[in-house]
């Protein structure tokens, strides 16, 4: 009974928590821009401007939810809930702190991996329902984008599963006790820093929604509650990409001092601020850039990252038998 | 066909004895110039048209000239954009500009002044001249016309307008040297009826309007649309202008074949009914009126004033048996016979372009000026035409060298006659003036036809003879002996008509008002002043159970009717009229209607209960034998040009989010038009429309009524695309009615025969209401000859004419046969001429 | 790539610099005359109206927020009837005070004029006119222009001969 209490709570909070922060982030992004830009960000509702997250939730609410007549309606209406679903679900497979998970699956990477696929379908949906062309270049750049980067994003991860020797994240939190990933895994920590970026289209990767070029990508005709989805699903996103990197880079819960959880949180949000940072100080790609990058520098990166990884692991292997 | 070179470009043009100014307009090129006019042609007096001529093609140098003063010929070469003539025009500009005033933002020309335009053109954009500017003072030249004399530039168009064209005699130009002053000896109104083109003439700012100043809105915010002018039966085409929902002015709407460059006073001024504060604006329940409408006999009374949609609808309501011509029994005859005469006619009646180029004119019994006054402008040029033309041809003057052909003829005139009872304004370009009494002018038509006298020998001659006659005799006999004459001479026939409509509602050929039965229960009233057609009025309104009024005019029977319809004036609603020659032209609404004000057809239909669109009621009344084709007028609502309607308003139009901003902040929709191709819009077609489309005449960089240049095939031509109006009327159709000649007239000891007498300004009841008109509305007053005034002392008399008695001011007319006095129309609703008795005033007692 | 780190290094140390926004309600700067803010009509050297409701600011405002209506006293000197703006569509760009020949409507370094409701833009002429002559102090339109009004006959006006005597003689 207490056991399944103790579940239950801890799925509300995995629920409830990335939800939080990532509506905080919608406040606490522009401060941190302003922070970064010599100016203040909203600073005027409440104390240090905090609600602002609520007056922003209360006028998102409020606005006219328009479907507009040209657009396919059950495809449109399903395209933001998609990238929400696929981004909670993989929460689900993150180990938090010790025995604070909600199903440390053994295949957890390959969870997230799958859905982060999933995540692509509602770019794609939702630029192809509105039937817009901005909508739909906004998606088919998407598309591209995050096919390429999700190939080195798995590659990039096997180091440090074949370190670990096991996809479940709780392990891979584990076996980081004494020494982080992201001494010995180096490459694959700022590749997948990178790819992550892509993944959650962030500058300079935000080549779907290039607000200059394509009105608002992808989300052009959402509006109300359904563009909502879309903008809490990117922060939601962001939060997800940062808690894979500290669980799987940065030594998960693993701290001195403070609890295990609170460790957890607190690298995950340094993450977050490196995130804004990098919002803060880089421009946006041009398309051809971005696909070079991808599979040109990054995949041969992670490749022969996983090769020296393999052949370290191997040759260590051997030195034991 | 010749060859010009302009600036080494080849062009093709057909020089027809015009010059090198019209020519290089015609072509569409841009070329500075005041003094000429197309009208008036050239005099060379600005200096602004300055062109380089050479030689030939091994001319380098070539001669400064003026294009205004070259004729056009095979091979020439000429140059617009040589330095030299560049610099010489804005040359002329600037010693122009030296004494013009720093004005324009209080210059009501601002923004449609032709000297801006051409400044702009020439490049003039900074005054350095720091010395003092003469001044002038002005004159009060009555309510018409205001006069700002600083901003003359001496071009002479208005006094050569003013004197040599219109005829006036008390506009001139005194002075010398730069002290030229453009103006009358004393202040005082402008005598002139045809005064208000002075405003279009003057290129500066000079002469405006003044009534457009009073109520003052740039050319650039009126809201505009192709009109006719519903103050007589010529049908001149207008463009009057709305703003705020106030009529603020009427401009010349070129149309080639009928009013050319210009409109009378009447029709330039008498615009403001439309604004008049005593309109009926209240209507009476259309469903009690629609109940009373089965409770018997219906009849209706159709107006010569109101359209024929209106009448159409009328008809349709009441039904043909039913339908009544709400016209004076005396002028309904007239108006029937005029037109029977025309039907047997063997030419159509001649449009004003034709009345201009005819080369001898026999007037009968009508004095156009206060009839049709456009009418007695074409006369005028038809009687001074032919002689230049001769000069032109003996000397070898170019057409356009308009001075020196007038130098030439000095006051020579084609033969010209008029016979009528009083003077008229034509009699100073006349042959021959003769005052008869109506029958012995009808007398003299048929002697003329008969080939008798030197009159007859003179027009026989002619190559292009005319006829004109009309209702201001309102004599049949003159109708008849002018038709007469015309036929036996093969003249043209032209008949004056009073109203705008006249000849329309004729054509529907239902009987007088006056044969209406007396037993009806419900009469419908469109348009209709029974006060002014039937001494009897009051007696038959009191028998009528329901009197039924739809009008825009506050008239008696307005005010002794049952229910009161208010209905649109020409400005608020769609309509086609019919004009003296039988053409029927399409007026549009310049601004819709407010309140419960309606078009007069919209009323009508919706007592019948059915709801039809504009082109609906014109398609149902081209199923009329008479009208067959008349929805061929103007296009149908739903032409369009690339996809859009013509937009009313310029595209400049300014303050569309604040007009109406204290009523509601959010801007109104546009107010649909599901009646014409023209939209209550700044939006639409931005380019040239068809000619009866036409809404104004701009142009980029034209921003004076002197556009008009770039909407015409060529300068002086028609109007570019589809000719605007249909003709009606049938021609040569039968046989002559015969017509006998009157015995001459016999003054009587015991009576008098009174004559009609119309003025341009207040025998029209629309015009009548316009401030500026009434002001110059003469005083009634009871014109008798010499004799008569001797023996009744100039005192007040009593007239009495059928039932009506009338105390009136004598006034003295010496040439007047004897036995006839002149009585002004609408006075009363007698008919004239009409036999009464003359009493002293109680001076004489 | 160095200097992509290089950049986010950068950026990252302007956590620390000095923050320029100024915090507008508690603190306000200074103005420049020439600021474009609300529009004011203004009155002459001599105290009269110098709007002389020519319409050329309305017909170049671009939003169509300037509405106005040409009248005259009796010695025919031109004023407007009414005169409206329509701030809610006003977009400050200063055309109409580039255009207006009389230095009459000028824009102003105020801009605190938010309301609640639309309608409480709309102003009309008695919330337009000031009593001064606002940055224009000496020009007076009617002194320079030919136009005769009260209290200025023809030849009365800047750089102006007296009237011609049409009668006379005299070169
Ligand atoms: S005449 Fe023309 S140029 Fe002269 S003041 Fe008037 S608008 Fe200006
Ligand atoms: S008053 Fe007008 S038309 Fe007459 S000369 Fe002067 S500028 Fe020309
Ligand atoms: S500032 Fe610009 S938008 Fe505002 S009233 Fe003037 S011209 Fe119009
Ligand atoms: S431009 Fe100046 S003078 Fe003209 S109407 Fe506007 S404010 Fe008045
Ligand atoms: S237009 Fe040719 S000289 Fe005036």
């Amino acid at each position: 009974m207490l056991e399944l209490l103790r579940q239950a709570l801890i799925i509300i909070g995995v629920l409830a928590v990335p939800f939080l922060i990532a509506s905080g982030l919608t406040w606490g992004e522009r401060r941190l821009l302003a922070l970064f830009q010599d100016r203040y960000g909203p600073n005027r509702v409440g104390p240090g401007g905090v609600l602002q997250v609520a007056a922003d939730m209360f006028k998102i609410l409020m606005k006219e939810d328009w479907t507009p007549p040209f657009a396919d309606r059950p495809v449109f209406v399903l395209a933001p809930a998609i990238i929400i679903i696929a981004t909670l679900s993989s929460f689900a497979v993150l180990t938090f702190a010790p025995g604070i998970a909600v199903a440390d699956l053994n295949i957890g990477l390959l969870f997230f991996l799958a859905m982060s696929s999933m995540a692509v379908y509602s770019v794609v949906l939702a630029g192809w329902a509105s039937n817009n062309k901005y909508a739909l270049l906004g998606s088919l750049r998407a598309v591209g984008q995050m096919l390429s980067y999700e190939v080195f994003m798995g590659l990039s991860l096997m180091g440090v599963v074949i370190q670990a020797g096991s996809f479940s994240l709780g392990t891979i939190t584990r076996a980081q006790q004494h020494l982080w990933f992201c001494v010995p895994q180096v490459v694959g920590f700022v590749v997948f820093t990178i790819a992550g970026l892509a993944e959650t289209r962030r500058i300079p990767f935000d080549l779907p929604e290039a607000e200059s070029e394509l009105v608002a990508g992808y989300h052009t005709e959402y509006s109300g509650l359904k563009f909502a989805m879309f903008f809490l699903g990117e922060y939601v996103g962001i939060t997800l990409i940062a808690a894979l990197v500290t669980a799987l880079f940065l030594g998960g819960w693993w701290g001195p001092v403070l609890p295990p959880l609170v460790w957890f949180l607190l690298k995950t949000l340094v993450v977050i601020a490196f995130f804004i940072l990098v919002r803060a100080a880089l421009p946006r790609l041009r398309f051809d850039q971005l696909m070079e990058f991808g599979w040109k520098l990054m995949l041969p990166l992670s490749l022969l990252n996983l090769l020296v990884t393999g052949a370290v692991v191997l040759w260590q292997e051997g030195l034991r038998f | 066909m010749a060859t010009i070179y302009i600036d080494n470009e080849p062009y093709t043009v057909e020089p027809n004895g015009r010059n090198l100014l019209e020519v290089c307009l015609s072509l569409g090129l841009d070329l500075p110039y005041f003094c000429w006019h197309p009208a008036l042609k050239s005099v060379g007096a600005c200096r602004q048209c300055a062109v380089i001529l050479f030689r030939d093609e091994n001319d380098t140098r070539g001669r400064l000239t003026m294009a205004c003063m070259t004729a056009a010929r095979d091979g020439m070469r000429l140059s617009l954009t040589d330095p030299r003539a560049v610099a010489f025009r804005a040359s002329i500009i600037e010693w122009l500009m030296v004494n013009h005033p720093h004005d324009c933002p209080v210059c009501d020309e601002g923004g449609e002044c032709h000297l801006q335009d051409m400044t702009v053109m020439t490049g003039h954009v900074r005054r350095d001249y720091r010395f003092d500017k003469r001044t002038h003072r002005n004159q009060n030249l009555g309510p018409l016309v205001n006069h700002e004399m600083n901003r003359c530039i001496a071009c002479y168009r208005c006094v050569r307008y003013y004197r040599d064209y219109a005829g006036g005699r008390d506009l001139q130009a005194l002075g010398w040297h730069d002290h030229v002053y453009f103006g009358r000896m004393e202040d005082g109104t402008l005598e002139s009826p045809f005064s208000g083109n002075l405003v279009e003439v003057c290129p500066t700012g000079v002469f405006t309007d003044k009534t457009l100043g009073r109520h003052y809105t740039r050319k650039w915010d009126l809201q505009t649309a192709p009109s006719l002018c519903v103050h007589c039966g010529v049908g001149c085409n207008t463009m009057p202008g709305e703003r705020y929902g106030l009529l603020r002015r009427v401009q010349n709407r070129f149309h080639h074949e009928i009013n050319g460059y210009f409109l009378c006073d009447r029709g330039r001024y008498g615009y403001e009914f439309v604004n008049d504060a005593a309109r009926p604006r209240v209507a009476a329940d259309p469903d009690t009126v629609r109940g009373w409408l089965s409770e018997g006999r219906v009849a209706g009374a159709g107006s010569p004033r109101a359209s024929l949609e209106a009448n159409a609808a009328l008809r349709a309501l009441v039904g043909a048996e039913n339908f009544y011509a709400g016209v004076a029994p005396a002028e309904h005859a007239l108006v029937a016979l005029m037109r029977a005469l025309l039907e047997v006619h063997p030419t159509p009646p001649p449009s004003l372009r034709e009345v201009e180029e005819a080369d001898a004119v026999l007037l009968l019994g009508e004095d156009p000026t206060h009839t049709t006054p456009r009418l007695a402008l074409a006369l005028r040029q038809a009687a001074l035409r032919p002689p230049m033309a001769a000069a032109g041809a003996t000397l070898k003057i170019p057409p356009f060298d308009d001075a020196a052909l007038r130098e030439a003829v000095q006051d020579a005139t084609a033969p010209f006659f008029i016979a009528t009872p009083q003077a008229t304004a034509l009699d100073g370009v006349a042959m021959q003036a003769l005052r008869l009494a109506p029958d012995d002018v009808a007398r003299l038509g048929y002697a003329i036809a008969a080939g008798e006298g030197e009159i007859a020998a003179a027009l026989r001659n002619a190559q292009r003879p005319l006829v004109v006659a009309g209702f201001g005799s309102g004599s049949p006999a003159v109708a008849q002996a002018a038709a007469a004459a015309a036929r036996a001479l093969g003249a043209r026939l032209c008949f004056t008509l009073p109203a705008c409509n006249s000849l329309g509602l004729a054509l529907f050929d239902a009987p007088g008002v006056a044969d209406m039965p007396r037993d009806v229960k419900t009469l419908i009233l469109l348009e209709t002043d029974l006060f002014r057609l039937l001494p009897d009025a009051e007696a038959r309104l009191r028998k009528v159970k329901h009197v039924v009024v739809l009008d825009c005019l506050a008239t008696p029977t307005v005010a002794a009717a049952h229910a009161v319809l208010p209905t649109a004036t020409f400005a608020e609603a769609d309509g086609t009229l019919v004009n003296y020659e039988g053409r029927a032209q399409r007026h549009f609404r310049v601004f819709p209607a407010t309140g419960d004000v309606r078009e007069a057809w919209q009323w009508l239909d919706a007592l019948r209960g059915v709801t039809r669109t504009f082109d609906e009621v014109t398609a149902a009344l081209a199923a009329l034998p008479a009208f067959a084709g008349v929805e061929g007028a103007a296009p149908r609502a739903e032409f369009r040009l690339l996809g859009q309607p013509v937009p009313r308003q310029p595209h400049r139009t300014s303050g569309r989010t604040a007009v109406t901003a204290n009523v509601d902040v959010h801007e109104p929709t546009t107010p649909p038009d599901p009646d014409s191709p023209l939209a209550f819009s700044m939006e639409g077609y931005q380019g040239h429309p068809p000619a009866p489309l036409t809404p104004r005449f701009w142009a980029p960089g034209w921003n004076s009524q002197q556009a008009l240049n770039k909407f015409q095939q060529e300068v002086g031509g028609p109007l570019v695309g589809r000719p605007t109006g249909v003709h009606l009327l049938p021609v040569n159709t039968g046989a002559v009615p015969a017509g006998t000649p009157p015995p001459p007239f016999q003054p009587r000891a015991d009576a008098v025969l009174f004559l009609p007498a119309h003025h341009i300004f207040g025998s029209e009841p629309l015009s009548a209401r316009a401030p500026g008109i009434a002001a110059l509305t003469p005083a009634p007053a009871l014109a008798v000859g010499a004799a008569l005034y001797a023996r009744l002392g100039g005192g007040p008399v009593e007239v009495r004419v059928g039932d009506a008695v009338l105390t009136l001011p004598l006034r003295e007319d010496p040439a007047l046969p004897v036995g006839t006095a002149v009585l002004p129309v609408g006075l009363c609703a007698e008919a004239l001429p009409a036999w009464g008795t003359l009493t002293g005033g109680p001076r004489d007692a | 790539m160095l200097s992509i780190l290089h950049t986010i290094w950068n950026v990252f140390t302007h956590a620390f610099h000095r923050r320029v926004t100024v915090r507008y309600p508690e603190e306000k700067r200074p103005l420049p005359p020439r600021w474009r803010g609300r529009i004011v009509l203004t009155r002459d050297p001599d105290g009269a109206e110098r709007c002389v409701a020519c319409q050329l600011c309305s017909v170049v405002c671009p939003v169509g927020c300037i509405a106005l209506q040409t009248t005259q006293d009796e010695t025919g000197r031109r004023y407007p009837a009414f005169f409206r703006i329509n701030f809610s569509r006003c977009i400050f760009c200063g055309f109409c005070e580039e255009a207006c020949p009389t230095c009459a409507i000028q824009l102003t370094p105020d801009y605190e004029m938010a309301e609640y409701t639309r309608p409480a833009l709309v102003y009309e002429k008695e919330d337009l006119l000031i009593d001064g002559t606002g940055k224009y102090h000496d020009y007076n339109y009617y002194r320079v222009a030919g136009l005769a009004i009260g209290g200025k006959d023809k030849g009365e006006a800047e750089h102006e001969q007296p009237p011609v005597d049409v009668r006379g003689l005299l070169p």
